[in-house]
This record gives C-alpha cells, structure tokens and sequence, in this order.
C-alpha cells in the first residue's frame, strides 16, 4: 500500500521492539526481579484472555460471563496433555486442543443464546462456566477440587511477549476486515444491519467464538507457567477480573485494554496488602465508571500511532503535529 | 412411592424460597428489562438483617422476618436509585455491568465488613416435626410454604387491584405511553424494586431458619437459580415466576435423590440451555412480536 501505511505498520513494529528490548534489558540487570516477572507474564496473560472478551463485549455487544470457564478448559486441556507429552509438540497439541474443544463449547451455547435478543448470554455463559467447573470437580481425569500439579513449563515472558503481540494484531486487523466490520454493525444497530442482509446471529456467534478460543489460549498459557491448575483458580471471580480490564480499559478499545491489564496487573501488587477491600474497591470503581463513562475510560477510542505521528490533516488535534 | 413424595415436599420447600427470588427478578426485567444480579445478594442481606433482629435487638420471628423485609425494600430502592437509574438511558450492557458491581460491593462488602465465615441463624422457632404417614415435615418446613404462598397472594393482589399495581403493568407494557397516562414511571421502578427486595428478604430469612447459617455468598447460586425459574416460567410474567421457582426445586431435589447431587446445581443450569433452545419465551410466555 501507500508509504503512510508502510510507515505506519513499521513505527507500530519499531514500538514492540523497543519494549522487548526494555524488558530485556530489565531482565538482563535484574531491575524487576523474579516476582516483576511472574507479574509481567500474568499481566500477558490477562491481556490475551481481555482481548478476546473485548471482542465478545466491545465488538459484538453481548456480555458474556463465562469467561473463567473458557480459560478452565483449556488450562486443563494443557495440564492433561502436556503432562502426558512432555515436550513443546505436546504443548502446542495442548493448546490447540484446548482452544478447540472450548470454541466448539461456545458453539454450542452460542448458537441457542445468540439467536435471542436481550442478555440470554450473560446467565447462559454464567451457567456454563459454573456446569465446565462442576464436571471438573467432579471427574476423575481432573482430580477433582486438589487439581493437577506438576505441568512441565514451556512458557517465559518471550514466548507471551510474542503471543500477545500476534493475539492483539491478529484481532485488530479482524475487526478491520469484513467480518469484524458486520459484528461491529451488528452491534450499533442490529435491525439495521439485518435489513442489509447480515446474518446477525452468525456474526454474533463468530465473535463469541473467538473470544472463547483466546480465553482458553490464556488459560493454557497460564496452566504452563505456574504448573498447576485447579478448580478454585477459574470461578466466576476470574470472570469478574477479566471483566474488570475490559471496562475499564473502554468497551470496544483494544488499546485501552492492553493499558489497563498493565495498569491493572500493576496496581494488584500494589494493592496485594489490601486483601479483601480490594474487591470492594474494584466494585466501587465498576459502578461510578458505568455512571459516569458508561463505555469505560477510553470510550471506543484507540490510542493512535497514525494521529500522534503522521497527522494528515483530518485529525482535530493540532497538538499531534508538535510530537 | 413414599420417598418419591418425600422428595417432591422437600422441592416444593425449597422451590418455594426460589420462586420468592424469581418474582423480583422477573418484576423487574418485566419493567425495565435488567438482569438485576444484585438480588440474590438483596435475599443475603435480607438474611443477614434477620439475623440481627434476631439475634441482637430479639425480636419474634414474625415481627423480625416484617422488619428485615420492610428495611430490604429501602436497600433495593437505594440501589436501584444509586447504581440503574443514572443508566436509564445508557447501553443495556453498562446496566448489567452495574448490576453486577453492586452485587460484587454486596458480597465483599459484607465479607470485609462482618466476616466471611458461616453464621449460626438463630433457631427463633422450635423445629417439631409432624408425621403424616410416611411423610415428615417439620413445623418449619410448613412456615416456608406458608408464608411463600401468603406474599404470592398479596403480590397478586397489589399488582392487580391497587393503583400502583395498575401502574406496574402499565409501564411494563409501554413505558413512553404510560407516561403520556400521566404514570410516574420513575416511582412506579422504585415501588417495584421495594416489592422485590421485599421478598427476596423473606425468601433468605426463611433459609436461614431452615439451613441454620448464613454468609456473605450465600446469594450467589439462589440468585442464579432464582434467574433461571423465571426463565422457564416465562420472564416478566408473574406467576410464570411462582411455577418456574417449584419447578427448579422439585428437579434439584429429585436429582439429589437419584444420587447425582454433585451435579444438582450443573442439572439447573443445562435446564436453563435446554429452554432458550426450545422455548425462549417460558413455559407461560407467548411470542409476542419484535417492535422496532
């Protein structure tokens, strides 16, 4: 295309080099320490799990709730096959499988739920994540409520570093592409766009699964990293966590979700001494943003490279031209 | 045979409890189409507040059980002014975001406020138990039907004879035309958020007396089964609420009884599956058509 495009793509690549080197020279001089990386290595992990629930929520505009569940299946997907497989085939096999039984699982909700209007999906979603958890606790292959440990590690911070950027370019440029724009236009007025032929509950479904995959990308993901897996770590409280970086981060931003899993991640060692008034803060600060930015912080805005760098003139804010 | 019967007195028990639960949440979708996830948290509250009559000013059961209702009204009022109204003209998903940060300040609040242990519920009324045949229920078991049937009845009663009940149906079917009547919309909410809390309130001081304990959590998994009941009867159609509630109670209670009660709360929410599948409407709902 175009050199502004080029320009563009290549100041968005220079970006990501340039905080993979920052993390690398952090790690090299042992600036943040062991516990600033397992936080750095969570914080991608909620981002991945984020993006896709801001597909489902920002995009499509249904509001899911079981995202905890999604994650849980493919956390045990891997800590069953990896186990089994020590070896980075079998964490790949791991992570495929795990984000294809839970797309063909939101499939399956999907389809019934999203054929309604109204919020039929947040109870569904509520119900499925707590149905994936019950059958969890109560198999043999999961070991029940103790979990499974032991998971063989083939995850750094490089190998998350590099999923994340993948995950948030592949599910940018989605949303860019034709399906992405019919889910969005599904979302801004749904009898409008299915007066011009889109099949609203297919675009619907596609976002929703998605969504699931990624959730279940970022469940094995972490399953690997911390070794072990257990029911009581995907209750409705990691929905909720989730959540939490979506809304804030602005219903539809994906940039404003990538700033706050880290502002998020961040502010959770902060607040780590807090216990449980953290959570009463978190609920405090879901409601006063719903009431007065009732589309989360950043709104469906995005944090632009293209306006700060390469202005062309459409763009209101003149102090770009100065940066 | 017996035990077949035993176990469907003991679903309609605590059926009875759910379709308390399940009329508030289908009132209020009925008026202003929310999910209110804050109300099984309002039916905890409703415990807790029982609880305290009780145990701390010692009150009688009855006049605790009123009290512990009337003051849950004012606590659903003030939510629903707080946290929904402010959003009236919002995304429908900014409610719901809402809605579940006020059942999430709910429960952590109490948690961080009072604890997230157990509490013992005091035993206000002796338990006797009476035996008919080979049926036993207790004298506790028959309160709970009792005073579930008795607040069904009144709420029939408020919403078709008195003038607010008018205007609850008439905002339900058309909020801008009930306007245009000259309805106060905004207090006809408020009323039916009070009449909803009420009951949920009603719904968890029974339970308490019944199970013996109660905790800041406890509202979570009624609530969601409340949900589902109104689903299956029908969402926003009243009694549709009532069978829907006996319904939930009977399955959950036979699913224990075939041995499979590690799987009662995961029977409850396939149910909720099988019905947007099959019938989204509710068992008592008509498919009305789409405006647009």
């Amino acid at each position: 295309m175009d050199r502004t495009h080029l320009k563009y793509t290549l100041s968005w690549a220079g970006l990501v080099v340039m905080l993979f080197v920052l993390i690398a020279v952090m790690t090299i001089f042992d600036v943040i320490g062991q516990y600033g990386m397992t936080t750095l290595v969570l914080i991608g992990i909620n981002l991945i799990a984020a993006v896709g629930l801001n597909l489902v929520i920002g995009m499509s505009g249904q509001f899911s709730l079981g995202h905890a569940g999604f994650m849980a299946v493919g956390a045990y997907a891997t800590a069953l096959i990896a186990s089994a497989i020590p070896n980075i085939g079998g964490f790949i096999l791991s992570l495929v499988i795990g984000m294809s039984v839970s797309g063909v699982v939101a499939l399956l909700v999907g389809i019934p739920t999203l054929r309604l209007r109204g919020d039929y999906l947040a109870i569904a979603t509520l119900g499925v994540a707590e149905i994936i958890r019950i059958v969890i606790i109560n198999l043999k292959i999961t070991r029940g409520p103790a979990g499974i440990f032991g998971i063989p590690n083939f995850v750094n911070w490089q190998v998350i570093f590099g999923i994340s950027v993948i995950v948030i370019a592949l599910v940018v440029n989605f949303v860019r592409s034709t399906t992405g724009q019919a889910i969005i236009a599904v979302r801004d007025n749904e009898i409008a766009a299915a007066s011009l032929g889109i099949n609203t509950t297919k675009y619907k479904v596609i976002a929703f699964v998605i969504g699931a995959m990624l959730a279940a990308l970022a469940g094995g993901l972490r399953a690997s990293f911390i070794q072990s897996v257990s029911p009581q770590d995907y209750t409705f409280m990691q929905s909720i966590t989730i959540l939490i970086i979506v809304v804030l981060g602005g219903i539809g931003s994906m940039s404003g979700t990538v700033v706050t899993a880290i502002i998020l991640g961040v502010l959770d060692v902060i607040l780590q001494n807090f216990g449980p008034l953290r959570m009463v803060i978190y609920a405090v600060v879901l409601i006063v943003v719903m009431i007065f930015r009732p589309k989360g912080l950043l709104g469906t805005s995005e944090l632009s490279l293209k306006k700060l760098l390469f202005d062309t003139g459409d763009s209101h804010d003149n102090h770009s031209k100065n940066a | 045979m017996s035990s077949i019967l035993q176990q469907l007195l003991n679903g309609v028990i605590l059926g009875s409890v759910y379709a308390l639960l399940a009329l508030g949440y289908t009132m209020v979708y009925g008026i202003i189409k929310l999910i209110n996830f804050a109300h099984g948290d309002v039916y905890m509250l409703g415990a807790y507040f029982g609880y305290f009559f009780i145990n701390v000013l010692h009150l009688n059961f009855f006049i605790a059980l009123v009290l512990a209702m009337a003051v849950s009204a004012g606590v659903g009022v003030v939510i629903e002014f707080v946290a929904y109204r402010p959003l009236r003209q919002s995304p429908r998903i900014a409610v719901l975001i809402s809605a579940l940060g006020v059942s999430f300040l709910l429960e952590n609040g109490m948690s961080y406020f009072f604890g997230s242990d157990k509490r013992a519920f005091p035993q206000a009324i002796a338990t006797v138990q009476y035996h008919f045949g080979q049926l036993q229920i207790s004298n506790i078991q028959l309160l709970i039907i009792g005073t579930a049937v008795v607040l069904m009845l009144g709420l029939t009663l408020i919403v078709q004879k008195t003038k607010m009940g008018r205007a609850m149906r008439a905002v339900s079917a058309d909020q801008e035309a009930a306007i245009l009547m000259g309805i106060n919309v905004n207090r006809t909410i408020s009323f039916t958020f009070a009449i909803g809390s009420a009951l949920a309130a009603a719904g968890g001081v029974l339970i308490g007396l019944y199970y013996n304990n109660i905790d800041p959590l406890m509202g979570m998994t009624p609530g969601i089964k409340a949900f589902v009941a109104a689903v299956l009867g029908g969402i926003g159609i009243i009694p549709g609420a009532a069978l829907g509630g006996w319904l939930i109670g009977i399955l959950e209670t036979l699913t224990q009884a075939i041995g499979l009660s590690d799987y009662k709360d995961a029977v409850v929410y396939g149910i909720l599956i099988v019905i947007l599948l099959w019938k989204p409407t509710g068992i008592l709902g008509k498919n009305g058509r789409e405006k647009v």
